[in-house]
C-alpha cells in the first residue's frame, strides 16, 4: 500500500512540474492535459493507440524488474530491444509459411535478447565487472551495430528512409485500431515472468539472492545460476520489445534514425520503478506512459512541444531514486502523531 | 595513412568533452557517488551556455553559465544521494531523461527550431598564434588540477577516506556528507564545462542529442582510467581520436577503405569491454563506491 502510494505521489510531481512548465510556458495546464487525456482515452481508437504503445514498455520493464529482483542493476534493455527488433525484422527475408515465420521471428528475436546478456552475466561472474557498467557500454555497440544494419543492409530500395517493410503474413494481426494481437505478448511474457517469480522454484532462488545474495549462498542456493537467469530472461523479454515494436506496429519497419525504437529500453527503467519492479504495478506504469506518450500528440497540437513528456518522465524517475524523501515527510508526521499520543 | 594524421585537430577537439565529464567523475567516484548522469548534465550545461552567451553577447559568460550549470545538477544528484540516501544510478538514469527533455522543449521555446546554429560572435575564440582551442589547454592542466587535489591535499585525502570507508572517516570527524557533496558538485561542475565546450566551442549548437553519447564515453573512460586522472586524460584522447574518426570517416565518402563508420563508433565502447575483460579485471575500486551512507 504504501508502495503505491509513493509511486503516485512521484506521478502527481512530475505532472505537476509538466504544469508549471506549461504554465510558464504562457499556456493553460488544465487545458493541455485536458487535451492529453482526450487524445489518449477519448475514444475506443485513441485507447487502442494507447495501450499498443504501452506494450513494448511492459517487455523492457519486466527486463529491469527481473535484474532488480535479483538485486541486479540491469539497465542493458535498449540494446536488447534495438538487436531483438532488428533480427526479427530480418527473419523477413527468409520465406516461410506466415505463422511459422512470425514464430521464428519471435524466436531468434528472443536468442539474440539472451545471447547479448551472455557477457554481462559472464564480466560479473567472473570478472566482478558491475552490470551497470557492461550493459552501459553493450547499449552503444548495439545502437551503431542496428544502425549499420538497417542504414546499410535492410533498407527499402524504394522508400529512403526506412528499412523494407514486414511482410504481411509476419505481422501481428489487427484487434481494434492500432492494437494488435502483440498484446498477448507483452500480457503473457508479464504473467509467465510473475508465476516464475513467486511460483517456481527457480524464481523464488532469483528472490532470495535478490534479497541477501550470502544468505542465499549459504543456504546452498547457486548464485551465479540465478544471477544469470535473471539477466537472460532479461534478455529475453527486451527482445521482445524491439520484436512487437516493428512487428505490430506502424510503420511496420524500423526507420533509418531508429526513432520508431527510440528510448524503448530507458524508459522501461522508469516504467518498472512506477511499478515497484512487479509484473501487476508494471502493466500500471505502461499504461500511464502510453497515455503519455498517446496524448503528446494531441497536446502537442496545441503547441505544447513534444519533450515536455520527456520532461515529466526524468522528474519522475529523479524523485523516484530518493524514496526517503518522502520517509522523511512521513517521519515528521508520524513523529508529530506519537507526540500527540503521549 | 595520412587520413589518420588529418584527424588529429578535430581528435584533440573530441578529447575535451571525454576528458573533463571523465575527471569529474573520477573526482565523485573517489568520494563514493557514481553519477552516471554525465550525458545530461552536458545537455543542460551546452544549452544554459549558448542562452548565456546567445543573451550577453560574450561567450565566456556562457561558458560561466555551463559550468554553473553543471555543478548544480550535481548538487540535484549529490543532494539526492548523500543527503536522501537515494539510488545513484536511478538519479543519475532521471537527469539523463530530464536533460533531454528539458533541453528539447527549451531550444523549441526560445528558438522555435530542434537545433539552432549559434552565430560566430557567440563562440569561443581560438588562441591567437596557436589556432587551438584554448579548451585543448585548460584540459590537461584540469587533469593535474584533479590529480593535485585527490593526492597532494589534505582535502583529497579526505575526500579518498569518505569514499573509502566513511564510517571511519566520520569517527575521525570528517565531515562525510558534506565532502561528498561538494566532490559531486566538483564533478558537475566539469561535465557542465564540457557541455558549454561543446556548444559554444565545437559543435555551435544545441540539441537535446548534443553528446551525442559522449557523456557515456565518458563513463568508460572513468572506467578505463581506473580513476588516476593522467590515466583519464590518455583515455580521454585515445577514445576523443576514434570518436574524430568516426566523424570524419562518416562525412568523408570513400574514406574508410570499406570500414563502415559505425564500426568506428563502437569502438570506445568495445575497447571498454575488452579493457574490463582482460586488463584491469578486478581493479580498486572505493570500498563504498555508489553507497549511501547511514551512521549509525
Amino acid at each position: 500500500m504504501r508502495a503505491i502510494l509513493e509511486s503516485l505521489l512521484t506521478l502527481a510531481l512530475g505532472i505537476l512540474v509538466g504544469a508549471a512548465i506549461i504554465s510558464l510556458w504562457g499556456r493553460n495546464p488544465w487545458e493541455s492535459y485536458a487535451a492529453l487525456l482526450q487524445g489518449a482515452l477519448g475514444n475506443a481508437r485513441a485507447l487502442a493507440s494507447t495501450v499498443s504503445r504501452s506494450l513494448p514498455l511492459v517487455l523492457t520493464a519486466l527486463t529491469f524488474a527481473m535484474g532488480a529482483r535479483a538485486g541486479l542493476f540491469n539497465i542493458g534493455a535498449q540494446g536488447q530491444m534495438l538487436l531483438g527488433a532488428v533480427v526479427a525484422l530480418s527473419v523477413g527475408l527468409l520465406s516461410l509459411p506466415a505463422g511459422l515465420q512470425l514464430v521464428a521471428a519471435l524466436g531468434l528475436a528472443g536468442l539474440a535478447g539472451a545471447l547479448w546478456a551472455v557477457p554481462v552475466a559472464l564480466l560479473k561472474l567472473l570478472r566482478g565487472v558491475s552490470e551497470v557498467i557492461s550493459t552501459i557500454m553493450l547499449n552503444w555497440v548495439a545502437h551503431w551495430l542496428a544502425l549499420y544494419l538497417v542504414v546499410q543492409k535492410l533498407s527499402d530500395r524504394v522508400v529512403g528512409n526506412r528499412t523494407f517493410a514486414v511482410p504481411l503474413g509476419m505481422r501481428f494481426p489487427s484487434v481494434y485500431g492500432e492494437l494488435t494481437w502483440s498484446l498477448a505478448v507483452s500480457l503473457a511474457t508479464a504473467l509467465l515472468l510473475f508465476w516464475f517469480l513467486w511460483h517456481h522454484g527457480l524464481g523464488y532462488e532469483v528472490r532470495a539472492v535478490g534479497l541477501n545474495p550470502k544468505a542465499a549462498r549459504a543456504a546452498g542456493i547457486r548464485v551465479g545460476r540465478a544471477l544469470s537467469l535473471a539477466l537472460l530472461l532479461g534478455g529475453v523479454s527486451a527482445a521482445w520489445a524491439g520484436a512487437i515494436q516493428v512487428l505490430g506496429r506502424f510503420p511496420y519497419a524500423i526507420t533509418s534514425d531508429l526513432a520508431n525504437l527510440g528510448t524503448l529500453g530507458f524508459d522501461g527503467i522508469a516504467v518498472a520503478l512506477i511499478g515497484r519492479n512487479h509484473p501487476l504495478g508494471i502493466l500500471g506504469g505502461a499504461f500511464f506512459f502510453g497515455v503519455l506518450a498517446t496524448g503528446a500528440a494531441r497536446m502537442g497540437l496545441k503547441g505544447i512541444p513534444l519533450e515536455l513528456i520527456q520532461i515529466v518522465q526524468g522528474v519522475i524517475v529523479v524523485a523516484m531514486a530518493a524514496p526517503e524523501a518522502f520517509r522523511l515527510l512521513r517521519g515528521r508526521t508520524t513523529k508529530a502523531k506519537e507526540g500527540v499520543a503521549t | 595513412m595520412s587520413a589518420l594524421w588529418q584527424v588529429l585537430p578535430v581528435a584533440l577537439r573530441a578529447m575535451v568533452p571525454i576528458t573533463l565529464a571523465a575527471l569529474g567523475e573520477v573526482f565523485g567516484e573517489w568520494a563514493g557517488v557514481v553519477n552516471i548522469g554525465l550525458e545530461g548534465i552536458m545537455t543542460v550545461s551546452a544549452f544554459t551556455a549558448a542562452l548565456a552567451s546567445w543573451a550577453t553577447r560574450n561567450p565566456w559568460v556562457g561558458v560561466l553559465a555551463g559550468l554553473l550549470t553543471g555543478a548544480l545538477v550535481g548538487l540535484l544528484h549529490g543532494f539526492i544521494a548523500v543527503r536522501l540516501r537515494g539510488n545513484q544510478i536511478i538519479s543519475g538514469v532521471g537527469i539523463n531523461l530530464l536533460g533531454m527533455g528539458a533541453v528539447g522543449f527549451g531550444t523549441w521555446a526560445l528558438w522555435g527550431a530542434k537545433s539552432p546554429m549559434l552565430e560566430r560572435h557567440l563562440w569561443i575564440p581560438e588562441v591567437p598564434g596557436l589556432g587551438l582551442s584554448p579548451f585543448v589547454l585548460l584540459t590537461p592542466a584540469l587533469a593535474l588540477l584533479t590529480w593535485w587535489l585527490l593526492f597532494r591535499t589534505a582535502l583529497g585525502l579526505r575526500v579518498r577516506g569518505v569514499g573509502e570507508n566513511p564510517m571511519a572517516a566520520d569517527v575521525v570527524g570528517v565531515p562525510v556528507e558534506k565532502l561528498r557533496l561538494l566532490a559531486v558538485v566538483y564533478g558537475g561542475g566539469l561535465g557542465g564545462l564540457a557541455g558549454a565546450f561543446l556548444s559554444l566551442d565545437w559543435l555551435h549548437t544545441v540539441s537535446a542529442t548534443l553528446p551525442a553519447g559522449r557523456g557515456f564515453i565518458a563513463l568508460a573512460n572513468v572506467v578505463f582510467s581506473k580513476l588516476n586522472p593522467f590515466l583519464a586524460l590518455l583515455g580521454g584522447f585515445l577514445f576523443g581520436y576514434f570518436d574524430a574518426l568516426g566523424i570524419q570517416l562518416a562525412s568523408v565518402a570513400g574514406l574508410s577503405g570499406g570500414v563502415p563508420y559505425q564500426f568506428i563508433r563502437m569502438i570506445p565502447y568495445a575497447a571498454t569491454l575488452l579493457v574490463v575483460t582482460l586488463a584491469i579485471g578486478r581493479a580498486r575500486f572505493p570500498k563504498a563506491l555508489g553507497q549511501p551512507y547511514r551512521r549509525e
